[in-house]
């Protein structure tokens, strides 16, 4: 008899997801977390999209610690000396199920986990997991952690972007670089009405998400975010490990540097104390860089199995996580309760993440690491090519001015009209 | 190869974290910091977010795992050729990230 029914490796999105599940089903379930509490290793940037919380507790925003509802979404082209901005606003993205809220991961994870505590679950925080326990057979029967052998019936594996144990436990590949980025983030600490101004928010619960594509990354594949939090904002720098490998002289933390000292951008923080300095990878090779989800006594879930989406104007991993967790946790509890929980048990997991939007998503937008990984000019040219026909249309220096076309087809033929024809559909049909 | 004002802000910068730092590195490099291929080591000077891994105007390769904020992304962006093992941090230690 195994000590445990499941064991969960990582009390982030998916794995308190799971956990939470199981132990609902009345199964006995350990969360082994490696952070002296849940979320102490963990970032994002931060947008949360709600409806796979929903799903799982429905009364979430009676009780979760949610930074601010997102009611404006920001998306700047950056050039060096300047910047075009789209604010777009609408009733749509506010209502319920379909709103999102900007979260941190210290005080979030440790609520999501509380959750998965009240269920059942039991949660140890302060211990990483060494190794998996695996038979002779490839049968994953439970974990070493701490030097200590704890067998369980199911192991779920939720251990993040720089998974150890995804290639023990279903025989992932190593990541490449071309499939991972890193993120570089800081939280800036401003008082909340500050903040709601620079938002352009109504209130202290509403804020802004914002992307920015451009000088941000040097003209690399990457880009810059800042998202509102109740009294901090976050600003950041995403980047790709294969454009950074094979990049300039830039940094990351000199991206960072300048990307907040750009003056469409500094303001933002201006006068914010800066309270953490932090990093991570995600995992933005999609659908194809995923690896096997199920094996022989084991699920894996979240950003450990490469679940995650950028598609430049979107980026997404947090839901994906939640309900991914809870599939993977009500899976195992369906192959528990049947007394199967070999890889054909343990199936139902993909089947219901390829009927969900989970795979879906994924599935189709497949195309989109290639296509943006080699889309340079969206991360070089059009940000200068944007600012040059605004600088045509916007500055008067009282010279005679033309019509439009003179501001505007000097700049598009920099760049070749043929090229914007063949980045448009290829944006339209990847993105 | 020049990092101007982020070398010169970011340990004010990793300051302003909680660490517990361990006895021990949890990575480990195949030759040590000053023995590591240039050019390798060039990409990890670039994409470390920590910028742990460093070169001094005279050209010594310096790798310091206590402002270390496991990413990861040292383990993945070398390959095998820098990088001879990456484990998470004794039980405890490491950053703890108070906002995440």
């Amino acid at each position: 008899m195994a000590d445990f029914d499941a064991v969960v490796i990582g009390a982030g999105c998916a794995g308190s997801a799971a956990a939470y599940e199981l132990a609902r089903a009345g199964q006995s379930v350990l969360l082994v977390e490696r952070g002296n509490f849940a979320g102490a290793k963990n970032m994002t940037g931060g947008r949360l999209y709600t409806h796979a919380l929903e799903r799982l507790i429905p009364d979430f925003r009676d009780r979760a610690p949610l930074e601010r509802r997102v009611t404006h979404e920001r998306i700047t082209l950056l050039a060096d000396d300047a910047g075009f901005t789209i604010d777009f606003a609408s009733q749509e993205m506010k209502e319920q199920g379909q709103e999102s809220y900007t979260v941190l991961r210290a005080p979030f994870d440790q609520w999501l986990a509380s959750e998965a505590e009240a269920a059942g679950a039991e949660l140890i925080c302060g211990i990483p997991v060494e190794d998996l326990i695996i038979d002779s057979s490839g049968v994953v029967g439970g974990i070493v952690a701490g030097g200590d052998e704890i067998t369980a019936d199911v192991t779920v594996i939720c251990d993040g972007a720089n998974s150890l144990l995804a290639s023990k436990a279903v025989g992932a590949r190593m990541p490449l670089p071309v499939h991972m980025a890193v993120g570089v983030k800081q939280v800036y600490e401003l008082p909340a009405d500050v903040i709601t101004n620079r938002a352009m928010a109504q209130s202290n619960s509403d804020g802004s998400a914002w992307l920015f594509v451009g000088d941000c990354t040097k003209g690399h594949f990457g880009g810059g975010f800042a998202y509102t939090n109740a009294e901090s904002i976050s600003i950041g720098i995403v980047a790709g490990l294969e454009a950074l490998a094979n990049g300039g002289e830039a940094t990351v933390c000199q991206m960072l540097e300048d990307f907040k000292a750009h003056p469409c951008v500094a303001p933002l923080i201006a006068g914010g104390k800066l309270v953490e300095h932090s990093g991570h990878m995600v995992p933005e090779g999609g659908f194809d860089a995923m690896p096997e989800l199920v094996g022989d006594g084991a699920l894996i879930a979240g950003d450990a199995a490469m679940m995650c989406l950028n598609l430049g104007y979107m980026v997404r991993g947090m839901d994906y996580a939640i309900s991914a967790g809870q599939m993977a946790g009500l899976a195992a509890a369906e192959a528990l309760a049947a007394g199967d929980v070999s890889k054909k048990g343990l199936s139902r997991y993909r089947d219901w993440l390829e009927s969900s939007f989970v795979l879906k998503d994924l599935e189709a937008h497949r195309g989109a690491p290639e296509f943006l990984e080699g889309f340079d000019r969206m991360f070089d040219d059009y940000p200068k090519v944007v600012r040059d026909i605004m600088n045509g249309m916007f500055v008067v220096d009282g010279l005679s001015g033309g019509p439009l076309r003179d501001a505007v087809m000097p700049a598009l033929k920099s760049v070749g009209i043929f090229n914007l024809f063949k980045d448009a559909k290829g944006a339209l049909k990847n993105l | 190869m020049s990092m101007i004002t982020a070398e010169l802000n970011i340990d004010a910068y990793l300051a302003t974290n909680k660490y517990e730092v361990a006895p021990e590195s949890h990575i480990v490099l195949r030759d040590g910091a000053a023995g590591c291929d240039p050019k390798e080591f060039d990409k990890l000077i670039r994409a470390c977010p920590a910028a742990l891994y460093r070169r001094s105007e005279d050209g010594i390769q310096s790798f310091n795992y206590e402002g270390c904020l496991e990413c990861g992304t040292c383990r993945i962006i070398c390959g095998d050729t820098i990088v001879e093992s990456w484990n998470n941090p004794d039980p405890g230690c490491g950053v703890e990230y108070r906002f995440g």
